[in-house]
């Protein structure tokens, strides 16, 4: 029988910084023997992702443009999470938020710039939010689970903007599924503009200022959920709807607003996608940021301040990952989706393998030195 | 000539570093009844499972008629000769009796010649021991008194020969609690050898030749009952002298606060399970509503307090309805009015377990000055008030950052009723104030209660505990299968009488 313990004498930095080192720690060794197994050097592949991700300038661009994306779905699942909501349709809902985010844009261009980026944040926010809501809804008012019907909705999302992408918004003058692009003046500057007016040439990356805004965000998130009366609302329904009740708070109102403010929040990393790097819409250009925002989620325990290291973890393996694949034959990028999968499997999955044992010894020796 | 059947030496049992038992050292001698008693939290219930199995001590020797034994698991405990019934029955409720008993022990893979065999057998257990039961009855058409016998008699096939009960009256009638006593002396009679744990003082004294006393973990004392009185457990216990009669003033009893006409309760279910009540609260008034668990309690509570739809009938508070065709008043409003509610289950309604303390002391009142200001929650404000009430209800460790599932249940109990009090409602419903909580929380919480009444609130009690309806109330009415069965004015009853009118007999 494993020996409970007493979670209050649990420091803090155990829990939260010891477990979830030890558990990358072995998922990293255990992506490593995948690699060799592959037939290369798994050290040499580390060497591979630390270069390709920190070793020059426009790499690190790279990995920072992919910790924005994941800190956006990130914040979106967590927010659901603590209404217990298990929102995994941020994917579909950072989609349509894309749109939401080209039709104002394309509509308010008569507008000073900055005006049309903060109404395009506005809309990428309720696109987002609007696709979450149906979803939302059904589970309040009827029970469905959310887990099934946003799902479902990805697929409806993504049906439906290819349908759009082809017959409806398609930029008529060329033949593949994306739309016009926008006026140059409306793109958010980009990590390279901004070097040069320091001087500093660089390459192209995709890094731009939606990084500061999903810095943003991940205040707001924070001060939502543990500064207002909202955020305090959403969780007494997550941890205990019968107790929301009894206190009067509604169940249904919350699941509402937890929702929507999740799928909001999935909606914004269209800001990066779209006023950001690509400028126009492009089909299928969510590309699975959604899906691993919720293991970002995971692994940063829902909360802003585990998010951003977790996003830019996330970062690292999609940047130094294509740097690997690229180098080393017998890599694919298939590879990389196994090594996150494992990232995943030993921070959520498998959480709770090694901490009773972590959390018990470190108990354990802090009641000596106490006694001592 | 007694001898000794189950002796423990030096048991030590901790979970991470918290200590439950400590070199505990007990001895049961054969043919007795022998009492544990202690608070909650005192380490009874750990002691029972090391002794049945479910735990395995870090350190100590268990003895069976002289021989030390190991026990790995329920079944190494079964094979010496020790059952259990448990607070909560195992027993597979669309099973038969008979199925219940075999289970486990079915000797072969196709039924046959053994059960048959089975059934003879405990046909005569039951006449041995008057158990009384049909074996092949199923288990949910059972009352819950019937229940236990099965687990009894299940022990009894199994070969045990010294029983271990915990808390064996908490969900029984009086009369149940009779039946059982009769069925316990009788096991005793034939040689067979009980330990009791309770924290009721009455139970041991009615029943054991012995008793021992627990306390954070230890065992405190061993005594013969007979040299000792309830006063003498009960100091032993919490360690302090405690009062057991609560000192209750003559109040002038006010108009009527509180009125319900003909109320009718649907269950989730849709069963209705209140039927056409009537109740009628003055200020300054505690009416006891007393009943076995499941007769409708729970629904009315909820139904007055807002959480529950109300299927006909009206409420009434200060002469105002506050309930109309459309069903009540949600229970923000009804705070605001004030009603407030201490909820029968703390941790499934009353609290959220995972917040801490201070979030919990706002509960339902979060979205009210000074704790929140335009939905901006003030955590400085909180703090301070929340260390105030912490401090002036004692509730251990007075630490708001702690999260409400580390307290005890006293002091848990301790955090709502600070929460709900503080507001000085004008009615206050209460559901199982002290299920679940030591003798001096108890005094505590009844205190405060006597408390409220005297400064003129209206006060409706819930209570399976009858000892505590027949303590604090004015006025009694009994509750039985959703009718309001009988009042009574506390000082011309008994509990005999009362026990009857639960029963649903008189």
């Amino acid at each position: 029988m494993s020996t409970a313990v007493d979670k209050s004498k649990v420091p803090w930095w155990v829990s939260n910084l010891i477990v979830p080192l030890v558990n990358l720690t072995l998922a990293l060794l255990v992506s490593a023997l995948f690699i060799f197994i592959a037939g290369e050097n798994p050290y040499q592949a580390i060497k591979l992702i630390i270069y390709g991700s920190f070793g020059y300038l426009e790499g690190f661009a790279y990995t920072l443009y992919y910790t924005t994306n994941f800190i956006f779905t990130g914040l979106a699942f967590a927010v659901a999470f603590h209404c217990r909501l298990f929102n995994i349709g941020g994917e579909g809902q950072a989609y349509i938020g894309g749109l939401g985010v080209f039709l104002v844009a394309i509509n308010v261009s008569f507008l000073p710039v900055p005006i049309i980026w903060l109404l395009s944040i506005a809309g990428a926010f309720i696109f987002g939010a609007a696709w979450a809501f149906i979803p939302a809804y059904l589970q309040a008012k009827r029970g469905s689970h959310v887990v099934i019907t946003t799902i479902m909705f990805n697929f409806i999302a993504s049906s439906l903007m290819v349908y759009l992408l082809v017959d409806v918004i398609r930029d008529m003058k060329q033949m593949g599924p994306h739309t016009v692009a926008l006026p140059k003046e409306m793109w958010l500057p980009s990590f390279k503009d901004f070097a040069a007016l320091f001087g500093i040439k660089i390459r192209y990356s995709p890094l731009n200022l939606s990084f500061l805004l999903a810095i943003v965000a991940s205040f707001f998130v924070w001060f939502l959920v543990w500064k207002t009366k909202w955020g305090y609302e959403m969780r007494a329904v997550g941890h205990n709807t019968q107790a929301a009740i009894y206190a009067g708070i509604s169940p249904y109102k919350n699941i509402i607003i937890a929702m929507l403010i999740s799928g909001g929040l999935a909606g914004l990393l269209s800001i990066n996608e779209i006023l950001g790097v690509h400028h126009k819409i492009v089909s299928g250009f969510p590309a699975g940021y959604g899906f691993t925002g919720i293991a970002v989620a995971l692994m940063g325990r829902n909360h802003p301040i585990g998010i951003f290291p977790a996003a830019f973890l996330f970062g690292i393996l999609y940047q130094g990952g294509s740097e690997v694949t690229f180098d080393m034959p017998n890599i694919t990028r298939y590879m990389f989706v196994a090594v996150q999968g494992v990232i995943i499997l030993f921070s959520g999955a498998l959480e709770n393998l090694f901490r009773p044992q972590i959390e018990s010894f470190f108990v354990n020796r802090l009641n000596k030195e106490v006694e001592a | 000539m007694v001898s000794p059947i189950l002796e423990l030496k030096d048991i030590n049992k901790s979970f991470g570093h918290v200590q439950a038992n400590k070199d505990i050292n007990l001895i049961v001698n054969q043919g007795t009844i022998h009492g544990i008693i202690g608070e909650n939290g005192a380490g009874k219930s750990t002691l029972m499972s090391i002794v049945y199995g479910l735990y395995q001590a870090d350190s100590g020797i268990i003895s069976v008629n002289g021989k030390e034994i190991k026990l790995k698991s329920p079944r190494d405990s079964i094979e010496n000769g020790i059952g259990m019934v448990h607070q909560h029955f195992m027993l597979v409720e669309n099973f038969t009796v008979l199925e219940n008993i075999v289970l486990g022990f079915e000797g072969e893979i196709i039924f046959g010649k053994n059960l048959e065999k089975a059934k003879t057998d405990l046909k005569n257990l039951c006449d041995t021991y008057n158990l009384n039961v049909d074996l092949d009855s199923i288990i949910s058409d059972l009352s819950v008194g019937f229940r236990q016998r099965v687990e009894i008699l299940k022990s009894l096939y199994r070969g045990a020969e010294v029983f271990i009960l915990d808390e064996p009256t908490g969900v029984l009638t009086p009369q149940e609690v009779d039946e059982l006593f009769k069925i316990l002396r009788s096991l005793k009679e034939e040689g067979k050898t009980i330990v009791l744990i309770t924290h009721k003082l009455n139970e041991i004294m009615d029943l054991t030749s012995a008793v021992s006393v627990m306390r954070q973990g230890k065992i405190v004392g061993h005594t013969a009952t007979e040299s000792t009185d309830r006063e003498k457990l009960a100091e032993m216990m919490v360690g302090r002298s405690v009062l057991l009669r609560i000192n209750k003033s003559k109040v002038e009893k006010g108009d009527v606060v509180f009125k319900v006409e003909n109320l009718t309760v649907k269950d989730d279910l849709s069963v209705i399970r209140v039927k056409d009540v009537n109740l009628e609260i003055h200020a300054g008034e505690i009416l006891g509503l007393a009943g076995v668990t499941g007769n409708g309690q729970t629904e009315l509570l909820e139904a007055l307090s807002g959480i529950r739809e109300v299927e006909s009938g009206e409420i009434y508070l200060n002469g105002e309805k506050i309930s109309d065709s459309s069903g009540l008043l949600n229970p923000r409003e009804l705070k605001d009015k004030g009603l407030a509610h201490v909820p029968e289950d703390r941790q499934r309604m009353g609290l959220v377990t995972d917040f801490k303390a201070y979030e919990n002391l706002i509960f339902g009142y979060h979205d009210q000055e000074p704790y929140s200001k335009s939905s901006i929650m003030k955590d400085n404000q909180i703090l301070d008030y929340s260390k105030k009430v912490m401090e002036e209800y004692d509730v251990r460790p007075r630490s708001p950052h702690l999260i409400t599932s580390n307290f005890s249940g006293g002091n848990q109990q301790k955090l709502i009723l600070s929460r709900e009090l503080n507001e000085n409602p004008k009615v206050l419903l209460v559901g199982q104030p002290t299920r679940g909580v030591d003798i001096g929380a108890i005094e505590f919480i009844h205190q405060r209660l006597i408390d409220m009444r005297d400064k003129g609130a209206a006060i409706l009690l819930v209570s399976v505990e009858l000892e505590e309806v027949l303590s604090l109330s004015d006025r009694i009415v009994v509750m039985f299968d959703g009718n309001i069965v009988g009042e009574r004015v506390n000082k011309d009853v008994t509990d005999r009488e009362l026990g009857l009118l639960m029963a649903g007999v008189a």
